[in-house]
């Protein structure tokens, strides 16, 4: 049992040991191992060069990530919060996603963009947010998230050897918490990265939900399921592409569906979720896909982020207006 | 700064720059500048030659994109117009294995690397976004966002050093084109940031041509700009831009230092840009006639043929032979220019990810069974 931090760091390791064009860049990624200590003695083990600590400047961070990568490297990039990628928003959204396209297919930009990301671990401002539609918004780019140490120790090894730039989110607070990875497991064996998962098989609703909140709506089905309701789980993974025919399959069974996430509602990705799903299971649901976010406000102060997350009772009451249909 | 000071009373800058070739076309044996570097030339007949055909071919071509416009057979072109020097003298600074980065007005330089000079007329036609290979002709695709490719060179500079090949005479070195409004963008002010942390193998090469759109020079700047550099902790140093003696002295010198590990130099190319910013821009609204006149008289190209002339390199029948092959070069890129097919529509869907994506494959069907639906139904 590792923890899912620590399956992260194994996964980065890994990626360098496979393939020595991989390097990490990042604000205190060196000495200190990150804030979160993800990349923990990478850079005793893989030298000043391979892991380098960067100035302060996140456009920094990325813009030189483009040029390593047109010189043949495969950067691993860390935003040290998700708050503090927005510096670097033109350079990812304008320069990253964009290479490929533009230069009809010649410049393959690898880049892997590590962003610790959302609430639930009592920071100040610009600690906590979930900034992943702006980016799943944006063609070129792949968004993916991990719920658990497997997953986390298999994907971030898939984003680094992916020739697409990946905006690989970490669920920053679910870090300490553990769970079996088989850390010999081949890559080649695994689920393709843009692969939805059914976290817990159910036939009565079905709850989608992605990094954090997979163990959210994980519990709420445990609590559903001693009244007697079967909800079935999925869990994301991928957030541009979503794995869509797995999500059309669950909700024709169940008839119900109910998206949670942690970032604001508003043009957030439930909203695109409900549309498609309405658009192609149309006939098969009893009741309109709900959702169940943050609420459209800056990310709240520590004291009352509680209020603002969605948890267990707020996805149980959403199950019932979906039955109450 | 430079000798040059004297040379021309109030058309030099304050502080001077760097100058081996005087607008009456005088040579400039050579100049050392206040760090004590001197500068200088040592060409060949035959290369001072083939410098002036450099500048009068993409001034030429130039003017081609120029009137192509205006016919309507280009979205828009950004002309070089007045700062072929500042081109050309780096352009040809530059060896096979440095690596440029360009903004979207580096038509000279992309001439220089030997690229077929059609190359950014998709970009311009609006039948592409430029889609050349970077790395096949060490020439990055022009850049439109102001200043990200100053942090594009800045990473690829990294990673030569780590690729081992800085540290000797024959090592690789980046330039990275930017103007002076450029300098004013945060991502630039990274990219000296790390360039000089990192001690990389780069020249940053602006093209001080004294306006962004409208925007004078004092908009961007109190200081002079290769002043900038030493706040960073590498050298800055100002060259006359439309003497392309000096910018090809210049430049190779900082090449050469930069391949040769000793980092960075932040070059200041002082010019002028004649014509309009882009086709879209009126210059008469922000700049007077008399300003435009006195820059005229600084001409790259004519100083140069007037020192080829009193010098006896070249006579009448080598500048007519230059202006007509030129003349021919232009005539032949304005065909191929307008034989430039527009792209299948159905194009519009590669090229997003290397390996695809199952949505957009389900998107380009969708739009190809509708694109097929109004076949044979007389649309
Ligand atoms: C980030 C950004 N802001 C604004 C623009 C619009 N724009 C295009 S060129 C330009 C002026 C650039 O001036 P300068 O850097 O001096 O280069 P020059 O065009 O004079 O060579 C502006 C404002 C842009 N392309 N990118």
């Amino acid at each position: 049992m590792i923890t899912l931090g620590k399956a992260l760091n194994h996964g980065l390791r890994r990626a360098m040991e496979d393939d020595p064009k991989v390097v990490i860049m990042g604000e205190d990624v060196g000495k200190l191992g990150g804030v979160f200590r993800i990349t923990d003695a990478l850079q005793k083990d893989f030298g000043e060069n391979r892991v380098i600590d960067t100035p302060l400047a996140e456009a920094g961070i990325v813009g030189t990530a483009v040029g390593l990568a047109i010189r043949g490297f495969r950067p691993v990039c860390e935003i040290q919060f998700d708050g503090f990628v927005f510096p670097a928003y033109n350079q990812i959204v304008a320069q990253v996603a964009k290479m490929h396209y533009r230069s009809k297919g010649k410049l393959r930009l690898p880049i892997t963009i590590r962003i610790p990301f959302g609430g639930g671990i009592g920071a100040v401002e610009h600690h906590s947010e979930s900034p992943e539609a702006y980016f799943a918004h944006t063609a070129g780019l792949k968004v993916v998230t991990c719920s658990n140490p497997a997953d986390a120790y298999t994907m971030i090894q898939q984003a680094i050897a992916s020739d697409d730039p990946v905006i690989f989110f970490e669920p920053k607070r679910r870090y300490w918490e553990k769970g079996e990875v088989d850390l010999d497991a081949p890559l080649s064996g695994a689920f393709p990265l843009h692969s939805a998962r059914v976290a817990r098989p159910g036939s009565d609703a079905t709850l989608l939900a992605y990094g954090p909140m997979v163990r959210v709506a994980l519990d709420a089905a445990s609590a559903a399921a001693e009244d007697g309701r079967e909800l079935e789980v999925i869990d994301l993974r991928s957030l541009s592409p979503i794995d869509y025919p797995v999500l059309f399959e669950s909700v024709r069974r169940t008839g119900r569906a109910v998206v949670v996430h942690e970032a604001p509602g508003n043009v957030g990705l439930g909203a695109e979720i409900a549309a498609r799903i309405t658009e192609e299971c149309f006939y098969s649901l009893e009741a309109p896909v709900l959702r169940v976010t943050g609420y459209d406000i800056p990310y709240p102060a520590a004291r009352v982020e509680e209020e603002y997350l969605p948890d267990l009772d707020r996805v149980l009451d959403a199950v019932d207006r979906s039955f109450g249909w | 700064m430079a000798k040059g000071e004297s040379v021309a009373g109030t058309d030099i800058p304050p502080g001077g720059f760097v100058q081996l070739l005087t607008p009456d076309g005088e040579r400039i044996d050579s100049v050392t500048a206040a760090d004590g570097t001197t500068y200088s030339v040592d060409f060949t007949d035959e290369e001072y030659r083939e410098l002036y055909r450099d500048l009068v071919t993409v001034r030429r071509l130039d003017t081609e994109a120029v009137a192509l416009q205006r016919q309507g057979e280009l979205g828009i072109w950004a002309s070089l117009l007045g700062q072929e020097a500042a081109q050309v003298g780096s352009g040809r600074a530059l060896r096979p294995q440095d690596m440029a980065f360009p903004t979207y007005r580096e038509h000279g330089v992309l001439y220089c690397r030997g690229i077929d000079p059609i190359m950014p007329f998709g970009l311009f036609r609006g039948v592409d976004q430029g889609g050349w290979d970077a790395n096949e002709f060490k020439f990055n695709q022009y850049t439109i966002v102001i200043g990200s490719q100053t942090l594009h060179a800045t990473g690829y500079a990294m990673g030569v050093t780590m690729d081992g090949k800085t540290g000797s005479a024959d090592g690789e070195a980046v330039i990275a084109y930017f103007g002076d409004g450029a300098t004013s963008q945060g991502e630039v002010n990274e990219a000296f940031v790390w360039s000089g942390v990192f001690n990389s193998p780069i020249v940053f090469f602006c093209q001080n041509n004294q306006y962004a759109i409208s925007e004078p020079l004092e908009r961007q700047t109190r200081v002079p700009l290769y002043q900038r550099a030493g706040g960073y902790g590498f050298p800055g140093i100002r060259v006359d831009g439309n003497d392309v003696l000096a910018t090809f002295a210049v430049t190779r010198a900082a090449l050469d230092n930069a391949r040769n590990g000793q980092g960075p130099t932040l070059i200041e190319a002082y010019t002028y840009r004649m014509g309009a910013h882009t086709s879209s821009d009126d210059p008469t609204r922000y700049r007077i006639s008399s300003e435009v006149e006195s820059w005229k008289a600084k001409d790259p190209i004519s100083r140069l043929r007037a020192f080829l002339s009193k010098q006896k390199i070249a006579k009448k029948d080598f500048f007519a032979e230059v202006d007509e092959t030129a003349n021919k070069k232009a005539l032949d890129l304005r065909e191929r220019v307008l034989a430039m097919p527009d792209p299948e529509p159905v194009t519009l869907f590669d090229h997003v990810y290397p390996n695809g994506s199952p949505e957009l494959d389900a998107q380009r069907d969708a739009f190809t069974r509708y694109q097929a639906s109004f076949e044979g139904s007389g649309h």
